[in-house]
């Protein structure tokens, strides 16, 4: 029963979005009012529906009905409760549905959040995002419907994928996908006034809080899954370049740009076109990553065998919306105006390059990602592009991007001296380039190579201290006031900037020293035997066999140590899921400030003295990586809380009744 | 003019891609050597697709060289593989035992009366379970597996009339001497 209820909201959510999807654009294209003011309800409507099918199948998950065969292939009875609920969109089917409901949330919440806009505007936001949402739900009710039945009915299910049986996994695809998701608002907004053939400053005003907030979950959504990555694969690695990483990245990369760019249109009224292309591409990119992941057209740790026919309902819905809204870029972009302009050194040719920089980049990796795909249907071999060509590529690129980010963040708008800069930014080159040498050789590095990558390292992220603070200083030179009340002056947007660029920086510092300083050992160990690495000191104990709820593991028992010192014990596992014949690593890792000791088991070796093979890592400031994400994100939700939108907002609504 | 050009670019670069796409979604981008080649066959205990009641095991087929084919129904490429299959069954003394992967046994068994039956028979694998013993990444998958139960040969993708005769057939002969 409760299956079905989620069915039939299922449809309704979809004939529901039909309307919203056509009406309210044929409303704004005449000027019918009646049709435009349908998009709010219908929308708000759709959501009610999806989010009751997305508590039906949540429901059906908790109660383990197996008559569901998206239950049966993907719950067990053993399953734990928190499992069960994120098993809701850890199969194909499921994550689609997530997907939908998320654009559903989306929508509805630009239909609340949006009383100071035109009716016009809304209308035809919502008109694209109605459409984009019929497309998926097609895709959903016609090709992998998440209630379908299965009879006779199984006593016991199938059971999740163990990889996904972690806390990761239960935030990792929610915080992704509202990412890749929330990227249709801005996308909505590029279409609508590419038909309307209105886009001012007021309009990268009203879409910027929307593009910031999908980045920040992208972000968000980003680290978690490479957090999991890190510690559930028992590899050590934080980024393998996989196809289904680099899916999520192109959407970041160029949504970043993306968010920059609506920063420049809406402060100078300049960068129109380029910024609506920019969010175009970012939610094609995204709709892209979702196609690569569900059509099983590349090879990658996160694909399963799949059905090509919704390989090609996925590429014919890419293919009108996509192909659709470039089409209409390609035609209505002389319209929209190109604003403002600017001289060749300016702040806005800062942005205008780091912009052009993350496009690239998202390009090289597109090329990397694809290329495989290229060769085979070229017929030239089979092949696999590796982290050393996006290593090769993706540093190059991003070595100007960061000091473009430094200067750009300090010069003025319009026009900036070149003399100028240099006197400002001096002595933050001279502090960056002394520091970054000294410091690797402090840290007793030696070797050419490997002091040439660390200075470089240091260089980028100390060059993006040092230029913020030189920024900072030029900011409250001229206020009046004690030093906190300069502080408190400072408006929110600007901290925002500060926080996520700082975040920049203490990323790049984890990747630096973890490239720089990392050391793990392989080693075969007999209870009794210690082995160290980076100063440590681990004790293997012996393993013990423990009892999951849907699990048997062997529980290794190590002691972490150093300088003789105990400090604590570490507890790594080697689980044998009962509904799959493959065994789960589970390392174990005592994570500080200043970096992670990792301990995974490998294979147990049959010599009769209950060896196993194990792996021991130091990872100096890897936690530093993640750290900056969220410091990434805490400047995205900073920006967004700036009072300057709220009040703006209520200006517009006056405007708009003067 | 030059302008309307440069604004057409992004929808060009699409197009390409889509193409590829189109292009690739009908290739496997898997077709890799398998590790279980030299490997005894996964063990499987599975009913029988006509006649559920009925378990095959792997132990059936001892002493024999057999193709184990990995089919479905809604596999596309099992469609243009199958007349081979079918009219290798007839013209070649070969057992062809069929896993009928992540399928519906209805479907299953219409899909058979409706394109041939070349296997001597086809196991259920409603759950995909044996197919992640056997390392199966997508449908169709062959292995030719030889009396002792060892893993010889893994074709994964669509069978080709070229595979068939030059690589299975000569293999299979090869065995059976």
């Amino acid at each position: 029963m409760i299956p079905e209820i989620g069915q039939f909201a299922l449809i309704l959510a979809a004939l529901l979005m039909m309307v919203q999807g056509t009406l309210p654009l044929m409303g704004a294209a005449k000027g019918i009012s009646a049709w435009m003011v349908l998009s709010r309800r219908t929308a708000q409507g759709a959501f009610f529906f999806m989010a009751l099918a997305m508590g039906c199948l949540i429901y059906s998950f908790i109660v383990n009905d197996f008559s569901v065969l998206n239950v049966a292939s993907n719950s067990n009875t053993k399953l734990p409760l928190v499992y069960r609920i994120a098993a809701s969109w850890g199969s194909h089917e499921g994550s689609i549905m997530i997907w939908v409901f998320m654009l559903g949330l989306w929508s509805c919440a630009v239909s609340i959040f949006s009383k100071h806009l035109p009716e016009e505007m809304v209308a035809r936001v919502l008109g694209v995002m109605g459409l984009v949402g019929t497309g998926l739900l097609l895709f959903l009710l016609l090709t992998s419907n998440p209630f379908e039945r299965i009879f006779p009915v199984p006593a016991e299910g199938r059971d999740l994928n163990p990889l996904l049986q972690d806390p990761g996994m239960v935030l990792h695809p929610p915080m992704l996908y509202m990412g890749y998701v929330g990227f249709s608002v801005a996308f909505a907004f590029a279409v609508s006034a590419l038909l309307g053939g209105r886009l001012d400053a007021t309009w990268a005003r009203w879409s910027r809080p929307w593009t910031t907030l999908a980045w920040c979950f992208l972000t968000l959504g980003i680290l978690i899954g490479s957090w999991w990555a890190y510690y559930e694969l028992g590899w050590g690695g934080w980024w393998f370049w996989d196809p289904v990483e680099n899916a999520s990245l192109m959407p970041w990369l160029v949504g970043t740009a993306l968010m920059h760019s609506l920063a420049v249109t809406e402060k100078r009224g300049t960068f129109k076109v380029w910024t609506v292309l920019l969010a175009i591409c970012t939610f094609s990119l995204s709709l892209l990553g979702t196609f690569l992941v569900r059509s099983g057209v590349l090879t990658s740790v996160h694909a399963f065998a799949t059905d090509p026919r919704r390989g090609m309902f996925i590429l014919v819905l890419l293919g009108l919306v996509i192909g659709g809204s470039l089409l209409l870029f390609a035609f209505r972009a002389p319209k929209v105006g190109t604003g403002g302009t600017f001289k060749i050194v300016s702040r806005e040719s800062a942005l205008l390059a780091n912009n052009l920089l993350l496009t690239v980049a998202c390009g090289t990796v597109l090329l990397g990602t694809l290329y495989p795909l290229f060769l085979d249907a070229l017929k030239l071999g089979k092949i696999s592009v590796g982290p050393p060509y996006f290593e090769a590529v993706f540093v190059p690129l991003m070595v100007p991007t960061v000091f473009l980010m430094g200067v750009g963040a300090v010069a003025r708008w319009k026009e900036a001296a070149l003399p100028d800069l240099w006197a400002r930014l001096r002595w933050a080159l001279a502090v960056t380039l002394i520091v970054a040498i000294a410091l690797p050789f402090i840290l007793g590095r030696t070797s050419p190579m490997s002091v040439a990558l660390l200075a470089l390292g240091f260089a980028l992220a100390l060059w993006i201290i040092t230029s913020a603070a030189t920024g900072f200083l030029d900011r409250i030179k001229y206020v009046e006031g004690s030093f906190a009340a300069k502080l408190a002056r400072q408006p929110r947007s600007y901290w925002g900037m500060f926080a996520a660029h700082l975040g920049v920086a203490v990323f790049i510092i984890g990747v630096t020293v973890v490239k720089g300083f990392e050391a793990e050992r392989d080693v075969r160990m007999t209870p009794g035997d210690s082995v160290s690495v980076g100063g440590y000191s681990f004790r293997f104990e012996g393993t013990t066999d423990r009892e999951g709820p849907n699990y048997m593991a062997s529980r290794g028992t190590f002691e972490l140590s150093k300088d003789d010192k105990a400090i604590r014990k570490l507890y790594p596992e080697k689980r044998k899921y009962f509904q799959f014949g493959m065994p789960m690593t589970e390392a174990a890792i005592d994570s500080g400030v200043f970096g992670d000791r990792y301990v995974s088991m490998g294979e147990p070796i049959n010599d009769g003295k209950q060896s196993w093979s194990i792996r021991v890592y130091h990872k100096p400031f890897v936690t530093w990586i993640w750290a900056g994400c969220i410091l990434m994100t805490l400047g995205g939700l900073l920006a967004l809380s700036d009072r300057r939108y709220r009040v703006n907002m209520r200006r517009d609504v006056g405007l708009e009744k003067a | 003019m030059k302008k309307k050009l440069l604004l057409m670019i992004p929808l060009l670069v699409f197009f390409v891609l889509a193409g590829f796409f189109i292009v690739g979604l009908n290739r496997n981008p898997r077709e890799i050597p398998s590790p279980l080649i030299g490997k005894a066959a996964p063990a499987f205990a599975l009913p029988d697709l006509n006649a559920p009641e009925k378990i095959v095991e792997i132990k059936d087929f001892k002493g024999q060289v057999w193709l184990l084919n990995v089919w479905a129904s809604w596999c596309v490429s099992c469609r243009e593989e199958h007349p081979l299959l079918v009219e290798f069954a007839k013209t070649h003394d070969v057992t062809i035992v069929g896993l009928n992967y992540k399928d519906k046994a209805a479907d299953g068994k219409a899909w058979l009366r409706q394109f041939g039956n070349p296997y001597v028979v086809s196991v259920m694998d409603a759950d995909g379970r044996v197919g992640i013993d056997y390392g199966v990444y997508g449908v169709p998958e062959t292995f030719l597996i030889d009396r002792q139960g060892v893993i010889q040969y893994k074709q994964i993708g669509a069978i080709t009339d070229q595979a068939l005769s030059e690589i299975i057939l000569p293999k299979i002969k090869e065995l059976k001497r």
